[in-house]
């Protein structure tokens, strides 16, 4: 058993906060972006913020420790856009696995480092899978509802690399995340269930949707009982939601679904809704109070920030956290489904 | 059977198998939203009538690739109460996999479809696997069994496990298929611990389908056929923990085919006892089931024979009886007995009736017997034109008639003009060409639409210049163009002084034509006052399309015109002086007295509620179909010049006919619209602190600093001693009471409507695009009020309990106020920019404000929220000159320009 389910029956784990936030301090140039090895490539590469892993790798291990000082037992690898098709956007389908590979590798050792110098609190990487940016199962064509940019198994292939690499590269968990299409996210699980058949493994699965607005649903029409009941088919170890919206907005479609699976429950949200300017203006004491909200209602098992957090946000929260105890959650996947084929 | 009915008995049948014990695991699955079944659960339906195998109607529209219409079997299914949909592409003819992809593709484009989770059915693995691959909630796969052995049922089972499907289990062996108790449970079994212990598929996630064959057929063999089943269905739920049973009903009446009413009740009294005996989901047709209390006794009494195989001679007893049941078939046909008439008579008929259907082919017989096709034309078609203006004169015509007739017309010329092209003779001369436009920063156009299509019926021909024309551009295509009249519309305000604007130009520049003003916000006493004044020729106020056609005809008649509009020159002189000096009996006080007589809210007793989410939201996701309880159609009637309130209307004694059959067809377009989700809405709100400071003022604030700051307009017109003198900020806390207070701001807009009226008018159907628009706005103001309760029970919350019909919604009960710049309480259309600031409205969702102020798309409304339980409606009235300096000064603009943005509601000087 991973040392991860005896840490979740512990205590509320803590996930870190935003890594484009962080990344955008740095104010990076084109030029920075393509560091020596990609100067003459042919398409812009400012805003590729998984490159950076290997054009920048001192500034993203540089956040990842930020965030573990904070206080975070898990970080996320910078590799939310590493997929095929995610990177066709800058012609880098061809680098996906190197950079997938990489960013788990710097995490690993960050992580490595942290529990090395406090070995009672051991450190973790959860392997960041976004959700591409094409959905499977809406037309990105409103006068062809019929339409599809992208098939489940164009999803299922890319993100089986994904997977690959980031196992490679050595994750403790992966973290399907941002789902705004459930169909997108299946693929992924399909995906993720081919590599533990292939390889014999166990791989925990974090999966966290994200309910785009005040109606309630996700992008592509779910409440959120029905994400759940839809993703709930694979042994996950968490299910919950970030982005979006901020803490208090989250709440409402947490408790919908923390009395209906045995699974933990993750959050991330937001710093807030963004201002007039696109800006999260919410200080680290506003969101944790409202992190508090769930706390005291035993909804929580993993908690951590989205857009617009940092590593000030992360320290207020895991203060909050380690004064809680975490959501009573029956049984540990691994146990229930020992025999997963 | 309805079906309420159906659950209800199944409700009684449920609880006496009930629950199999402690730890018993429900299936749950997933479309949209969440279906969980439980110890409590009713019987699920689902609907059948998507599978090319079982409905002849579904496979033809496959087969034609009319997804369209298969769809909206789908939706009857949902909207008929099926809680799951079947959906079946095997037929040899088609492509199966390829045509369940594209039909489950397009479902998932209809929310109110794929709401309910989906049956994937097929007998071919490629076909089932395709399907699982293209649905994001958590169907059932119908179905596997062990036909073809273990390894294959094994395989496929560990997919659909991997896909997240529950299964339907054919009782179907190596052997054959199961056809009496024993071997149904036999194999039952055999799946059952194959699935549980070497798959580990999920065992609430089995159902079985036990195999339901036909009864009364004759032969001996058939006999226990339901008997067994039944039987059968009852050890499975004994001895097989969490699973369901499941079958397709009408199997077991299938040699009763073409005697519904012995049919119906066959399938009634089939559940009524499978039921009980623990079948949980079926394949059920609705329509095809009797009330099983409703079952005549003596009928019941022989079905019940047959099903439960009582009497040797059950079977020819049920035969006897069903020639004496005769099923009930009358099919409805149209009135085709106006193609009997002569060709004109046919053509008159199209025409007056708006029917489109024969009017090529009539014009066409109508073409071959003329000398030249324009005489069709002018002969023909004319002459029916002229019965419908006759009729519309004399009020035995309604205006969505008319403009269905000109459908017909359109129809009728654009199949004619290619030939009249051809011999190249010249066209027919119209009476009279008029320029139309709605003038810069107003986007609206119903009106101005419907006014063009009734003169374009009358012969004229029309320049539409479309919405937000720049002056300039009137001008210069009027003189282009050589029109004979130019006619203006516009709905907000500043429209206006856009017409003053035209007027005076037209007069510096020496036109003679006449002006036409019409549109919602246009007077007559605005056209007199403002307008006439500006032009020495002919200005008429035009404010209902009905009159369009007679003015325009007065106008332009050589003969009559000089004295006609000499009396309407006479008549607005008149009409002005007595307005002008009725103007100035009002009386008024200043704006200090007013703010001392300011509605006054004793703040020390009055509830504050702080909204339960504040901030900004987006609404992007939300379905159409959620806003139709919010429609208000009275002003859907009102723009069509059918004056009264909705549903009486529909009786009218005068116009009921015309207003039921326009209502019918708003119907229709709007099943269409919701649909194929043709209109797109999008919305924003937010709610906020907020204070009321120097008296008329609300300062928005947001982590304690001020955001926005909306200025707000005070009555002055005298009033009775102790009646306040309102403001909006009155509703809201003051600032120096020390109390945090809260107000709202939203937009909500429908997108589309724009895109869907070109393609109606671009297939030369103008009704259907007025309509299309006229919709968009019934959406919009819907939306509005969906958004409006959401605040009070949800986001806010202020009102949590509230339980309001849509009736009290359109009075107008609720409590709290969402008042829009623009309208009577806050006359003042530059507050908008306020709001779109405030909630960065343009980038987040898309709703642009014109120079005018106007909002595009133009289906949409903004306004502010105010909760408190003392807060209401009120209209602004007039206001002096001393509010507006004070105002401007407020708000850090001009005199000039604040007079501008408020001269509606200035008091005369």
């Amino acid at each position: 058993m991973s040392n991860i389910y005896k840490a979740l029956k512990e205590r509320i784990l803590v996930l870190d906060g935003a890594m484009g936030t962080m990344l955008q301090q740095y104010k990076f140039t084109e030029e920075d972006f393509r560091g020596e090895r990609f100067k003459d490539y042919p398409t812009s590469l400012q805003g590729n913020n998984d490159l950076l892993s290997i054009t920048q790798p001192q500034a993203i291990k540089a956040v990842h420790a930020k965030y573990f000082e904070a206080g975070a037992d898990i970080v996320e690898t910078n590799t939310f856009s590493g997929t095929t098709i995610a990177m066709a956007d800058y012609q880098m389908e061809d680098l996906v696995y190197e950079l997938n590979f990489q960013s788990a590798k710097i995490a690993r050792e960050v992580a490595d480092e942290f529990t090395a110098k406090e070995p009672n609190k051991p450190r973790f990487v959860a392997g960041s899978i976004g959700p591409t940016n094409k959905t499977a199962s809406m037309s990105p064509d409103v006068n062809d509802p019929g339409f599809r940019a992208v098939t489940f198994n164009d999803l299922r292939i890319a993100y089986k690399q994904q997977v690959e690499a980031l196992l490679d590269g050595g994750v403790d968990v992966l973290l399907v995340e941002t789902v705004f299409d459930t169909l997108n996210a299946k693929a992924a699980l399909f995906a993720i269930e081919e590599v533990k058949e292939e390889r014999k493994i166990e791989v925990p699965i974090m999966l966290s949707g994200t309910i785009t607005d005040a109606s309630g649903r996700t992008l592509s029409g779910q409440t959120a009982e029905a994400f759940l009941i839809s993703v709930s088919h694979i042994p996950l170890l968490s299910v919950g939601f970030n982005c979006a919206l901020g803490a208090n907005l989250l709440q409402p479609h947490l408790e919908a679904i923390a009395h209906k699976t045995d699974f933990a429950i993750s959050a991330h949200p937001n710093a807030g809704l963004p201002n007039a300017f696109g800006e999260y203006d919410e200080t680290p004491e506003e969101m944790g109070e409202q992190i508090e909200e769930y706390l005291k209602k035993n909804l929580i098992n993993i908690i951590g920030g989205c857009c617009g957090t940092t590593p000030e946000h992360i320290k207020v929260i895991a203060n909050i956290a380690s004064k809680y105890k975490p959501r009573a959650h029956p049984s540990i996947p691994s146990q229930r489904e020992g025999k997963q084929s | 059977m309805s079906d309420k009915n159906i659950n209800k008995r199944l409700a009684e049948a449920s609880s006496l198998w009930g629950e199999v014990g402690e730890g018993r695991k429900f299936m749950r699955l997933s479309g949209l939203e969440p279906l969980i079944l439980n110890e409590n659960s009713n019987f699920i339906n689902v609907g059948e009538r998507t599978n090319v195998a079982g409905s002849r109607q579904f496979l033809r529209l496959i087969k034609e690739e009319k997804f369209d219409e298969a769809l909206e079997i789908a939706r009857h299914q949902v909207d008929g109460g099926a809680q799951i949909i079947d959906i079946n592409m095997d037929d040899g003819l088609i492509d199966g996999k390829e045509s369940m992809v594209r039909f489950l593709n397009l479902i998932a484009a209809e929310p109110d479809i794929c709401r309910v989770p989906i049956m994937i059915d097929s007998s071919k693995w490629e076909i089932i696997e395709a399907g699982l691959q293209v649905v994001q909630g958590k169907c059932v796969v119908n179905s596997i069994s062990l036909k073809e052995g273990e390894e294959k049922f094994i395989w496929e089972a560990t997919q659909i496990k991997r896909y997240g499907a529950a299964l339907i289990v054919m009782a179907f062996d190596e052997v054959g298929q199961a056809d009496n108790y024993e071997r149904r449970i036999e194999i039952a079994k055999r799946s059952y611990d194959i699935l549980v212990n070497k798959v580990h598929f999920p065992s609430e996630d089995i159902i079985f389908d036990l195999n339901i064959f036909p009864v009364a057929t004759g032969m001996d063999e058939h006999k226990l056929n339901a008997l067994d089943f039944i039987k059968a269905t009852k050890w499975v739920r004994e001895n097989l923990p969490n699973v369901s049973v499941s079958g397709g009903v009408s199997n077991v009446s299938f040699s009763f085919r073409g005697n519904d009413s012995v049919r119906e009740a066959m399938h009634s009294v089939f559940l009524y006892h499978a039921i009980q005996a623990g079948m949980n989901i079926g394949i059920v047709n609705p329509a095809m089931l009797e009330v099983y209390d409703e079952i005549p006794k003596d009928l019941l009494e022989r079905v019940e024979d047959v099903i439960l195989n009582r009497r040797e001679d059950a079977t020819e007893r049920l035969l006897d009886f069903a020639e004496t049941v005769k099923g009930k078939s009358v099919e409805k046909t149209a009135d085709l007995t106006w193609r009997e008439g002569s060709i004109q008579d046919k053509i008159t008929y199209a025409l007056v009736k708006g029917i489109d259907a024969f009017i090529i082919e009539d014009v066409e017989e109508a073409r071959q017997q003329a000398e030249k096709p324009i005489d069709v034309i002018e002969g023909n078609l004319m002459i029916g034109m002229n019965v419908v203006g006759d009729l519309f004169g004399a009020g035995k015509m309604f205006l969505p008639q008319v403009v269905k007739s000109a459908r017909v017309m359109k129809k009728a010329v654009g199949y004619l003009n290619p030939f009249i092209e051809a011999e190249k003779t010249d066209k027919q001369e119209p009476v009279g060409k008029i320029l139309m436009a709605t003038v810069k920063g107003d986007v609206h156009d119903i009106g101005k639409n419907i006014v063009s299509v009734v003169l374009a019926c009358n012969n004229y021909e029309i320049v539409d210049l479309g919405v937000m024309v720049p002056p300039e551009k009137i001008i210069e295509m009027a003189k282009k163009e050589k029109v004979d009249a130019i006619g203006l519309s516009g709905l907000i305000t500043p429209s206006l002084d856009e017409m003053v604007y035209l007027a005076k130009e037209m007069e510096r520049q020496n036109f003679e034509v006449p002006l036409l003003i019409g549109g919602a916000t246009t007077s007559k006493a605005h056209t007199a006052v403002k307008i006439d004044t500006q032009y020495k020729n002919a200005v008429v106020h035009v404010n209902d399309a009905s009159r369009a056609v007679t003015v325009v005809g007065d106008l332009l008649n050589k003969k009559t015109s000089q004295e006609y509009v000499a009396n309407i020159k006479k008549e607005y002189d008149e009409f002005r002086t007595k307005f002008l000096k009725r103007g100035k009996e009002k009386s008024y006080i200043s704006i200090e007295e007013a703010r001392e007589r300011k509605f006054k809210i004793d703040w020390e007793t009055s509830s504050i509620i702080k909204p339960k989410e504040l901030g900004i939201q987006v609404l992007e996701q939300l379905s159409l179909k959620e806003l139709l309880p919010y429609i208000d159609w009275s002003p859907f009637f009102r723009s069509w010049d059918l004056h009264g309130k909705f549903p009486d209307i529909l009786k009218d004694e005068i116009v009921g006919n015309q207003a039921t059959e326009l209502y019918e067809d708003a119907q229709k377009m709007l099943q269409q619209i919701v649909a194929k989700q043709q209109l797109k809405p999008k919305g924003i709100f937010g709610l906020f602190e907020a204070n009321s400071i120097n008296d008329d003022d609300i300062s928005v604030i947001k982590k304690g600093k001020e955001v926005a700051v909306f200025r707000t307009l005070r009555q002055q017109s005298l009033k009775r001693d102790g009646i306040p003198m309102f403001a909006l900020a009155d509703f809201i806390a003051p600032k120096e009471t020390q109390k945090t207070d809260y107000m709202g701001a939203f937009c909500v807009s429908i997108f589309g409507a724009q895109e869907l009226a070109d393609s109606f008018r671009n297939k030369e159907d103008d009704y259907s695009a007025i309509m299309a628009q006229a919709i968009a706005d019934r959406f919009a103001e819907a939306f509005a009020e969906y958004l409006h309760y959401q605040i009070r029970i949800k986001h806010w919350g202020y009102h949590a309990d509230e339980s309001l019909t849509n009736n009290d919604l359109i009075q107008e009960k609720y409590v709290g106020i969402r008042p829009a710049p623009g309208y009577p309480a806050c006359p003042d259309h530059l507050e908008k920019e306020t709001i779109w600031q405030l909630l960065d409205v343009e980038n987040q969702i898309g709703v642009t404000l014109t120079e005018s102020m106007a909002m595009w798309p133009a289906a949409a409304v903004s306004g502010y929220y105010f909760a408190n339980t003392e807060s209401k409606y009120f209209g602004l009235g007039k206001i002096t000159d001393d509010q507006v300096s004070d105002y401007a000064k407020r708000k850090g603009i001009s005199k000039e320009k604040a007079v501008k943005w408020l001269f509606p509601a200035l008091a005369e000087e």
